[in-house]
Parts: C-alpha cells; sequence; structure tokens
C-alpha cells in the first residue's frame, strides 16, 4: 500500500488498521501468552500451539525464528510482540537491539550516549510492509 | 466544588517499574532518573491530592486487538495491577472515584466527547509506573485514582487538538462536581522513543525540550502538530505524547511551572517529567 504519509519513514512500520487487519491472529496469539499455562504449553512445544492459530504460514515461521522485524511486516504490533520475548524471558531493550541489526551491548551504549538522531543513518535490515 | 489543582507529565517505562520494584533505584544507570523525583515525592506530600485523574494507554494488556476504545474512562471501585506477562507489579490495588468518575463521564459526554465507559479492567505499567515515580513505596495509594485510558496502540491515535480540547471539557466537569476535592490531572507516555523496527533507539532530545516549552508556553499552538511530526521527530511510540494535551488542556492558559525534569536514557526511552501548577 502507498500514498500513506508515514508510509515513507526509514525503517518503521505503522500499525495502522490495515496492518491491523492482517495481524488480528498474529496478535492475538501474543495476547494469550498472558497467561502462564499458555506460556508454558508454547514453550513445550510451539509448532504445534502456533497450528491452534489462524495464521499465516509466513507468520508462524517468523514466530518460530524470533523474527520481529518480519512479525512487524506481516501485522504484529510491538506491543503484542513483547508478550512473545517476555516469554523468552527478554527485555525490550534485547528486542529493540535486535530489530536494529546491533549487538544489545552496541544498542545500550547507543542509548546511553544519547540514542538515535533522527539523521542517522538506520542498519541493514530489511522491514517493509509485506504484501 | 471539585479544583484542579495542578497538572503533571511523566513518561512510563516498563523497565522503570521492574527497577523499582526489584531495588535498583540506586544503582549508577537508575539514580539520575529517580533522582528527579525526589522534589516531587516531597511536593506530593506536601500537596496531597484527594484524587488523581490519570490519562494514561494501555499495552495490549487490558485491551486487546479484541476492543478499541480511543477514550475509556474508569469508572469502577477499583483496578487491579495487571500482569502483563512478567507476574503483576508488587503495587497498591489502584482505589478509583466512582462518583466523580461516572459524573465526568456523563459531563464529557453531553459535552460532544464520546467516552467508552470501563467499569472492570486491570491497570499495566502506562498508570502504576507514573504512581511509583510520584508517590515512591507506600502500602496504599494516598489517593483516588480515575485511569483513563486513550488509545495510541492502533493508528491513528486522537489528534493533539482532540486530546486538547477533551482536557478543556475534563475541567468543566470536574469544576462542576459539588464535593469539595483536590484533584490533579497527569498526563503520562512519551517522550521521545521507538521500540520497533531497524529504527528503535531513537531520541531527539532538541525536539522533546521544545515540546515541553510549548507544552508549558503555548498548547493550544502545539495542539496543532500533526501525527506524522510526533513519529518522524519523536519515534513511533512517541505519539504517545498528544496524551500530555489533554492534561495541559484542563489547566488554565497560563501556569507555574513548579518542576522540570528531562533524563536520557531509560531504557530505549527519553523521560520528561513537569509539574504545572493551575491559575484556575
Amino acid at each position: 500500500m502507498s500514498g500513506k504519509s508515514y508510509d515513507n519513514i526509514p525503517g518503521t512500520v505503522i500499525f495502522d488498521a490495515e496492518q491491523a487487519r492482517k495481524g488480528y491472529h498474529l496478535n492475538q496469539f501474543c495476547m494469550s501468552l498472558m497467561k502462564a499455562p499458555n506460556r508454558a504449553r508454547f514453550l513445550a512445544n510451539e509448532r504445534t500451539y502456533l497450528d491452534e492459530w489462524p495464521m499465516s504460514e509466513d507468520q508462524k515461521q517468523a514466530v518460530l525464528a524470533r523474527d520481529y522485524n518480519r512479525m512487524i511486516s506481516l501485522g504484529g504490533n510491538v506491543y503484542f510482540l513483547a508478550k512473545i520475548f517476555a516469554t523468552d524471558g527478554k527485555s525490550f531493550q534485547y528486542a529493540a537491539a535486535l530489530m536494529t541489526g546491533m549487538s544489545q551491548e552496541a544498542y545500550a551504549n547507543m542509548m546511553l550516549t544519547g540514542g538515535r538522531k533522527v539523521s542517522d543513518p538506520i542498519g541493514d535490515v530489511n522491514q517493509g510492509r509485506a504484501g | 466544588m471539585a479544583h484542579i489543582s495542578a497538572g503533571i507529565a511523566c513518561s512510563h517505562v516498563p523497565a522503570i517499574g521492574a527497577a523499582w520494584d526489584l531495588g535498583k533505584a540506586g544503582d549508577d544507570y537508575w539514580k539520575p532518573l529517580f533522582e528527579g523525583f525526589e522534589f516531587t515525592k516531597q511536593w506530593e506530600k506536601a500537596n496531597k491530592p484527594d484524587v488523581v485523574f490519570l490519562v494514561y494507554n494501555d499495552h495490549a494488556t487490558a485491551f486487546s486487538l479484541e476492543l478499541i476504545p480511543t477514550f475509556a474512562i474508569g469508572c469502577g471501585e477499583s483496578f487491579q495491577p495487571a500482569d502483563e506477562g512478567w507476574g503483576a507489579r508488587p503495587v497498591p490495588v489502584v482505589e478509583g472515584a466512582p462518583e466523580l468518575a461516572a459524573h465526568i463521564a456523563q459531563s464529557v459526554i453531553e459535552d460532544e466527547f464520546d467516552l467508552t465507559i470501563v467499569n472492570k479492567m486491570d491497570v499495566d505499567h502506562g498508570l502504576t509506573v507514573p504512581l511509583s515515580l510520584m508517590f515512591g513505596k507506600v502500602d496504599q495509594w494516598p489517593c483516588k485514582i480515575i485511569p483513563f485510558a486513550v488509545n495510541v496502540v492502533q493508528y491513528p491515535p486522537p489528534s493533539g487538538k482532540r486530546c486538547y480540547h477533551l482536557g478543556k471539557a475534563i475541567a468543566r466537569a470536574i469544576k462542576s462536581f459539588p464535593e469539595d476535592l483536590n484533584v490533579q490531572i497527569w498526563g503520562t507516555g512519551g517522550m521521545s522513543h521507538q521500540l520497533q523496527g531497524p529504527r528503535a533507539g531513537l531520541i531527539n532530545r532538541e525536539w522533546d525540550n521544545e515540546f515541553l516549552d510549548r507544552l508549558i508556553e503555548n498548547p493550544e499552538d502545539l495542539s496543532k502538530m500533526p501525527h506524522i511530526e510526533y513519529v518522524r521527530e519523536a519515534g513511533s511510540e512517541g505519539v504517545e505524547l498528544v496524551m500530555w494535551l489533554i492534561m495541559r488542556g484542563a489547566l488554565s492558559a497560563q501556569v507555574e511551572l513548579v518542576h522540570r525534569f528531562y533524563h536520557v536514557p531509560a531504557s530505549n526511552t527519553a523521560v520528561g517529567h513537569l509539574i504545572l501548577k493551575n491559575r484556575d
């Protein structure tokens, strides 16, 4: 989809109605991980758990690979995806570093020195709206 | 009659709650942040509100994609701290102010802002982290709290202008409540941060500080800022800052700046904080 005023911001997918529609089941799967028994069942057999949800194969593969940029391009929203990395015992900073392609240490250091500037180039990590 | 004595702005980062709960507030990393709120904790003791009207956003906790209210007012007796996937924060239950909340809901809806009324919901770090920052570690929150959740997760959130005018309607509602109550209004979220994609880690110190200047001095002009500028300059999650305009809209045109603080970083986020004394 083109012609949206926010489509040309580098390295950024805006979670709008179109993305929310595509990612509905992916995000609702994430919500199910709010409950401890579901977290345990997911970790015991991820593929089986994912197959209970009417998600696309691409979405399931992205979850299994913990490819957060891919999940976002397929309609995931970071506040929902947070339930996955929380299940893995990981922090927002861990996930953010992963999405930038930086090591967690380099990312943490960037934040300590004032964060990424608007004018800074972004890393060579594929991301965008997937069709 | 009820009156609004002050407005407070502050960011709400889950890592701040975790640092606080795990006793890391004195660590080198967190100390400068928590020190910025020392003044506020003393100030809140000296200026204790009866009720806080707390504008925040839910982070896929109480509201999934099943239901996405743009503006939701908590009218219940109490609200439980939510389990966001890490277990619930060890903080007191949030006691509501159902009579005032119901009055505000009726008044604001009659004033043409169509709120969603929520009588039962859990409240996440968006609401409980600001409470910890302002009140510290307590067995019971020192006042009643009206949670007011704004959708900033699915785009588009309400416009800055809509938020600013809603703040004015909330102020009219509070001032027409017959009980003599000291009410504070808090706007939370922001400042610049982006949690997603290759551009994660964005911080814009200059833009944030200009936002603070304009919020204090010229909020009506600031309220006209389009979403795209928030997203481009303050990051995809920086758009949460529209919530601060609800708080500011509820205050007088001229306000007295009591306290101002800005710190980078809290995990991925720039933290801003203001105490503004109302002159109405």
